[in-house]
């Protein structure tokens, strides 16, 4: 196995072009227990954090673009970053502990294609969308469709995500995370929830409910989100029924696995508590400005 | 597997050896400089045993290919005393036998170490987070906690 690093989008580019097999890495922290659990190693590694462009944050003209290998803990630390997006941050704020935050990127958490990965329900909320470069080019699609299924996405052969672009959030408009595993730290979601919601006048004008850990990949629940449009809210709580018709429709957008950290029906059942819980909290953080 | 040359700082020294590009970090500190301090206790970034500081930042040392410490600054926990003065946490681990078996304290003192450097005054709870990557089988991290809250005290008093 050979180690490379390139410093340009071009460069790495062209050794992926080169080197059939050659793995793109950000953090490494999927990748290393991978191969520690017996997956071949590929006979070239393509460190991309040598690329600036990857590693960058900017925020212009009400645009945020995030460098595909940006270790999450430079967002997390970004406190207009996390002002603005408080449910992607706290998604982002899950992942492994500190040591794994410092190295773990968005890139890789999406593109690992775990179903459980905690930031991409929060990023598909908030019509995140990735930069990708081909053979020759980019292409940029909204992030709900590079997962294709555990393990799987619709990245070609030597594609690559550059970065991520994300407008911001109205004042209005806020979100929320929230996920449920067995441990209390350093655990796999068994449910994530992602909830991002405009609030206008005391009425829900509209709202995006995304699932994680509970079928192959993430799920937009467009029942949940249509539950909470034209909610009303009154003194800081959303209507009772709407929750109630919130809770059945991400429960039943469920098509989890069965095993000893969750059942069928727990995951089910947690899934509706979680998302009534995340549209709570996005409510009062779009009510208060954040 | 192709053999890469690499210099970095590694405890303020300057170093270099040659380390296959396959080889974690973990391994070339241990077995090309000899600096054992770091720990494997799982080679899967879950225990932390092997955390280090790489250019200031905490980081599992297993999970960091050796080729990419080319021009970093690490610190391991061999670094962190001042030539014969332990550092503070060490002092306090000691005192307030934080200790067991002791596979875990290197990691343990360095995640404290980044934590205190950022945070010079945590509550418990922070340093509960700031060191739930750092799995120990023996303590009951307790006595880590009182003894990373008495080191937060001295280090206060000695900046004063
Ligand atoms: C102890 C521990 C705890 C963890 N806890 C969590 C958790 O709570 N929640 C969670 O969601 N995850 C968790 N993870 C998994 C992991 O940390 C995250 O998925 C992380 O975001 C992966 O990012 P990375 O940069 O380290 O990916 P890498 O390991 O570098 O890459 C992962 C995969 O993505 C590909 N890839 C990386 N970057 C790109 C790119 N720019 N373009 C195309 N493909 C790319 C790689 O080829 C590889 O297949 C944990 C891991 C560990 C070791
Ligand atoms: S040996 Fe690196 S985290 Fe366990
Ligand atoms: S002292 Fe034995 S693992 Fe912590």
């Amino acid at each position: 196995m050979r180690y490379t690093s390139p410093t340009t989008v071009d460069e790495a580019r062209s050794l992926l072009a080169e080197h059939p097999g050659s793995r793109v890495f950000a953090g490494a922290t999927d990748l290393v227990p991978q191969m520690r659990s017996g997956r071949p190693a590929p006979p070239v590694l393509v460190d991309l954090k040598k690329i600036a462009q990857l590693m960058s944050v900017t925020h212009e003209n009400g645009q945020w673009t995030i460098g595909a290998a940006t270790p999450t803990a430079n967002l997390t630390r970004n406190h207009d970053f996390t002002a603005m997006f408080p449910g992607l941050s706290e998604a982002m704020g899950l992942i492994g502990s500190d040591q794994i935050q410092n190295r773990s990127s968005l890139g890789g958490n999406l593109a690992n294609a775990s179903p459980a990965a905690d930031s991409v329900p929060a990023m598909i909320a908030n019509g995140v969308q990735a930069v990708i470069a081909t053979a020759d080019g980019t292409r940029t699609v909204p992030v709900a469709e590079i997962v294709t299924g555990p393990g799987r996405t619709s990245l070609a052969d030597g594609e690559f995500i550059v970065e991520f672009t994300l407008a911001d959030t109205p004042a209005d408009t806020s979100d929320a995370y929230l996920r449920m595993i067995p441990r209390t730290e350093m655990d796999i979601a068994i449910v994530g929830s992602a909830v991002r919601l405009t609030v206008s006048d005391n009425i829900i004008t509209d709202a995006t409910v995304v699932l994680g850990a509970v079928a192959p990949t993430a799920v937009t629940v467009p029942d949940a989100g249509a539950a909470l449009i034209g909610a009303a809210i009154n003194a800081g709580q959303i209507d009772d029924s709407a929750l109630n018709t919130l809770a059945d429709a991400a429960s039943a957008a469920c098509d989890p696995i069965d095993d000893k950290r969750g059942t069928v029906a727990y995951r089910r059942r947690v899934a509706g508590v979680l998302t009534r819980r995340a549209a709570a909290t996005a409510v009062e953080r779009a009510q208060n400005g954040a | 597997m192709s053999r890469t040359h690499i210099t970095c700082t590694v405890n303020g020294d300057p170093v270099d050896f040659l380390a296959s590009d396959g080889t974690s970090l973990l391994d070339a500190l241990r077995d090309e400089l000899g600096l054992t301090g770091a720990k494997e206790g799982c080679g899967t970034g879950d225990c932390g045993a092997c955390s280090v500081l790489i250019d200031g930042r905490l980081n599992c040392s297993c999970l960091v290919f050796a080729p990419e410490a080319e021009g970093t600054e690490i610190v391991t926990v061999e670094g962190i005393a001042d030539d014969d003065r332990l550092h503070p946490l060490q002092q306090t681990f000691l005192e307030g036998a934080a200790l067991q078996c002791g596979i875990c304290t290197p990691g343990v003192l360095i995640a404290a170490k980044a934590l205190l450097d950022a945070n010079p005054d945590p509550t418990e709870t922070e340093i509960r987070y700031a060191l739930a990557g750092n799995l120990c089988r023996c303590t009951g991290y307790d006595k880590i906690v009182r003894s990373v809250q008495e080191a937060a005290v001295q280090l206060k008093g000695a900046a004063r």
